[in-house]
């Protein structure tokens, strides 16, 4: 069988280094295999984070020869193997061990985030009425698996640290899955300005080129969000007419 | 030793899937003070990954449907070894649990009035699934998740219970280490609700993920708890078999749902060969009717790989054995040919089915809407699991509750499809609520200390061992060495001398297990969390094996070449596992309790 080099990222936040593994490679198989092999024939205590093995879950996200992505749905044979493939973690939150990092900010920054709030149903059963085209754009955000790649590879997070004023694509989309539900009554354009700072997005649309989910974060989420605020803040005509109401 | 502070609940639920959510969410509504532990990250477990949907008798697609038509199916399905009050707890709660998620957020497709839609599924007669394309478990997990995280209910992630801690009969608290860091926890609560999952991870196919080490199995087992059913392990007739490293793969149901068909190497749509007289009088007898069902048609009755998961899995292994399968050992499962049928067919598939479409494009360069795919069956769920009781899930432990797949008694001897989804949004509600009415009933009882240090200490010994000394074992090995040996000795068709062996066989992996050794040290190491699952794999490994050795018939999942057919008396029995005051495994069967006459007058209406 063929073997393929791996250069797999170990250590913890004090310290690490890249170690090289050899592994046997057969056909179809995806990088988190040869992680698994290297872990249960060469490395038993090798930290690595997966469930569904089936890019359902988010969470065997990495950084595979310098590109984010999912471990478990990146084929070998469409990796060079000629020479090591790097494989380290997630490089914008805090590490814990090899390729496993902390990333509980963004279960904090999703409880920060104004919940769902429905309007009063439509039908006495305590159902709604709402048709297919309605939804559609709601469904696109709501396929996304929480990987965090999209957190990973954006600017403001991963060259600026600003994880105290921004709150990044992932939970932009899920403020636009909230704010587009069409059952949704809750206002959260003045928190998308004030707290959770989508200005400093300037659209360069690395999240949408990274999603494993191929949703258009940039164009369906942020840009409309965007639009959003401008509207409410920025419309000269609005302005005035605050002006008057106060 | 060190002193654990035990971190204090009125309730403490293991396991964040869909039941587990579902019940801490039902028991912090209650006013219980709620504790939330799962191995992974929250929104990672297993319920995610269910793709097909929820059944509910919502009646949006088709006004015949109703709870009795549910809880008939449900009976027949499950070979009438059901619990049959859960059955119709189940059925009657359904529609409202998925309503309820509607109001919490969830966006399921939607029919052409604007209501909820609802698919075809195997089992049930008519469209009964609220889905989100094929990936339903998805959106009911965030949700939930979603609406979770806004309540007062501390979640500790990656954190996994080894033990439960009991007074007298009572259990009281739970003995658990965090997996990032290595440190121990200790939980004291009046109640604690059991939300863990199923068993795949002993077997070598399997679509379920590492999770799946039926720990609630073994936690209530231990703790003195009843299983039973252990032997209805059932295998998805459509798991993808080709490349191997994604061998197993759920491929869903779904997908015959939406007029995918199942065909042998000679073209043949095997399923219309064998149909079972149960369902005799509801299946299509011809291809045109079959598709005229999924399309909708009222008249129509349904196509044959619509029929239960055990018997289409069984029908395919014989396909396979008998030489008529695909290349890779499977048989082919088409959707793309709907597309002589439907105008815009590829257009439909990526549709109604995109992350199928994704998954074969991406592991397999297969494209569905083109060519068909090869399938065979995996490991997927198991119908047995602790006891409980039909209204309050309470195990036979006082304070110990269940939901979800560790609890058995919904799906008796198979499970329908959809059926998982809607148990844990019924059953995970009912133990919340249940377990913090427990809560409000008793007091906290005596953790022992003796006890905590025992299981710490226990914990470490792979530690002590040293991975360089003579003879120790690598945890991952005997965990391979496992699956291999369930998977061909209790596997989908069994006999007596491969589980005679499979038994023997767990006993000296047993002993293996007492020499694992570990390197590193605790922090993030899986090499040590693999080896903490040992003891809960080969303990409901040989629960399964021998539960599978005493029912001597075929019944439902449960197929043995020995025993081909039914055998009546065993249909009116239930097999039970439990530890006995030696510690050993103890296996008898108990009486099923009648059917009360209001609804077997309902099943018999129905048949």
């Amino acid at each position: 069988m063929p073997t393929a080099t791996f250069r797999i990222w170990r250590g913890n936040a004090a310290s690490g280094s890249f170690q090289d593994y050899d592994c046997e490679i057969s056909e179809g198989m995806v990088v988190l295999d040869a992680v698994h092999k290297i872990q249960a024939e060469q490395a038993n205590d090798l930290a690595v984070r997966w469930n569904c093995k089936a890019g359902k879950c988010g969470s065997c996200s990495a950084e595979i020869n310098g590109s984010p992505r999912l471990m478990c749905m990146a084929r070998l044979s469409d990796v060079p193997l000629d020479k090591p493939v790097t494989i380290e973690p997630m490089q914008t939150f805090p590490l814990v061990k090899d390729l496993v990092c902390d990333v509980s900010w963004n279960f904090e920054v999703k409880k920060q985030l104004k919940p769902f709030a429905p309007r009063p149903p439509d039908a006495e059963d305590g159902s709604w009425r709402v048709l297919q085209r309605d939804v559609d754009r709601v469904q696109e955000f709501r396929k996304c698996i929480e990987c965090f790649l999209c957190q990973d590879v954006c600017h403001v997070l991963r060259e600026h640290h600003f994880h105290d004023r921004f709150i990044g694509p992932r939970f932009l989309v899920h403020a636009a899955a909230l704010e587009m539900h069409p059952l949704d009554s809750e206002d959260r354009v003045g928190q998308l300005r004030e707290t959770d700072g989508i200005g400093y997005c300037n659209i360069t649309k690395c999240c949408t080129n990274v999603c494993p989910e191929h949703i258009t974060i940039t164009d369906n989420a942020i840009i409309p969000l965007k639009e959003r605020v401008v509207d409410e803040f920025y419309d000269p005509l609005r302005k005035i007419f605050r002006v008057f109401q106060k | 030793m060190i002193e654990h502070q035990p971190i204090q609940y009125d309730v403490l639920v293991i396991g964040a899937g869909g039941a587990g959510l579902r019940a801490a969410i039902e028991a912090q509504a209650m006013g219980a003070s709620v504790g939330l532990v799962c191995k992974s990250l929250l929104g990672k477990a297993h319920t995610v990954m269910a793709e097909g949907g929820v059944a509910a008798a919502l009646s949006n697609v088709d006004d015949r449907d109703n709870w009795e038509v549910h809880f008939a199916d449900t009976m027949r399905g499950g070979q009438y070894l059901n619990n049959c009050r859960m059955a119709e707890l189940h059925a009657k709660e359904a529609p409202a649990r998925v309503r309820e998620l509607e109001a919490w957020g969830a966006v399921f497709d939607r029919s052409p009035d604007g209501r909820i839609l609802q698919r075809n599924f195997g089992g049930h007669a008519y469209p009964r699934l609220a889905h989100v394309g094929d990936r339903t478990g998805l959106e009911m997990i965030r949700t939930l998740q979603d609406h979770a995280i806004h309540q007062d209910i501390d979640v500790h992630m990656e954190c996994a219970v080894i033990e439960l801690l009991t007074d007298g009969e009572r259990v009281v608290g739970a003995f658990a280490f965090d997996r990032d860091r290595g440190t121990f926890k200790v939980f004291r609560t009046k109640a604690v609700v059991l939300a863990t999952g199923g068993i795949g991870k002993a077997y070598r196919i399997t679509s379920n993920s590492w999770e799946y080490t039926g720990d609630g199995h073994a936690l209530a087992y231990r703790a003195g708890a009843a299983l039973i059913d252990m032997e209805f392990v059932q295998f998805h007739p459509t798991g993808m078999v080709w490349p191997p490293s994604v061998a197993g793969i759920l491929v869903t149901e779904g997908v015959r749902g939406e007029g995918g068909v199942l065909r042998n190497s000679l073209g043949e749509r095997f399923m219309f060969g064998d149909i079972p007289p149960a369902y005799r009088n509801q299946t299509a007898d011809n291809e045109e009717e079959g598709w005229r069902y999924t399309q909708g048609d009222k008249d129509a009755r349904r196509p044959p790989e619509l029929l239960t998961r055990d018997h289409v899995a069984r029908c395919i292994v014989r396909e396979v054995k008998e030489g008529r399968g695909s290349p890779h050992g499977g048989v082919f499962l088409d959707i793309a040919w709907i597309k002589e049928k439907l105008p815009g067919a590829a257009e439909h598939i990526k549709r109604k089915l995109p992350s199928m479409y994704h998954q074969f494009k991406e592991l397999a360069d297969i494209d569905i809407t083109e060519e068909p795919m090869e399938v065979g069956p995996t490991t997927h769920y198991v119908m047995g699991g602790v006891r409980v009781d039909a209204y309050s899930q309470m195990t036979d432990v006082p304070g110990l509750f269940a939901a979800g797949e560790c609890a058995a008694g919904l799906h008796g001897a198979n499970r329908l499809g959809g059926n998982s989804l809607s148990d844990l949004l019924v059953f995970g509600k009912r133990a919340g609520e249940y377990a913090a009415r427990f809560a409000q009933e008793n007091s906290s009882g005596e953790i022992s200390r003796d006890h905590t240090a025992r299981v710490a200490r226990a914990a470490l010994e792979a530690f002590d061992r040293g991975f360089d000394t003579g003879g120790a074992e690598n945890p991952f090995e005997i965990q391979q060495d496992l699956q291999k040996m369930m998977q061909d000795q209790v596997g989908i068709v069994r006999n007596e001398d491969d589980m005679q062996a499979a038994v023997e066989g767990i006993g000296r992996l047993r002993e293996r297990a007492e020499r694992v050794a570990v390197s590193g040290n605790r922090e993030y190491n899986p090499g040590w969390h693999t080896a903490l699952d040992l003891r809960n794999l080969l303990t409901y490994s040989e629960a399964i094996a021998r539960a599978a050795l005493a029912r001597k018939e075929s019944r439902g999942a449960h197929t043995r070449l020995d025993y081909p057919d039914k055998d009546e008396k065993l249909g009116k029995l239930s097999v039970v596992i439990r530890k006995n005051s030696d510690g050993d495994l103890e296996v008898s069967s108990e009486p099923i309790p009648d059917i009360p006459e209001e609804l077997q007058r309902i099943i018999d209406a129905k048949k």
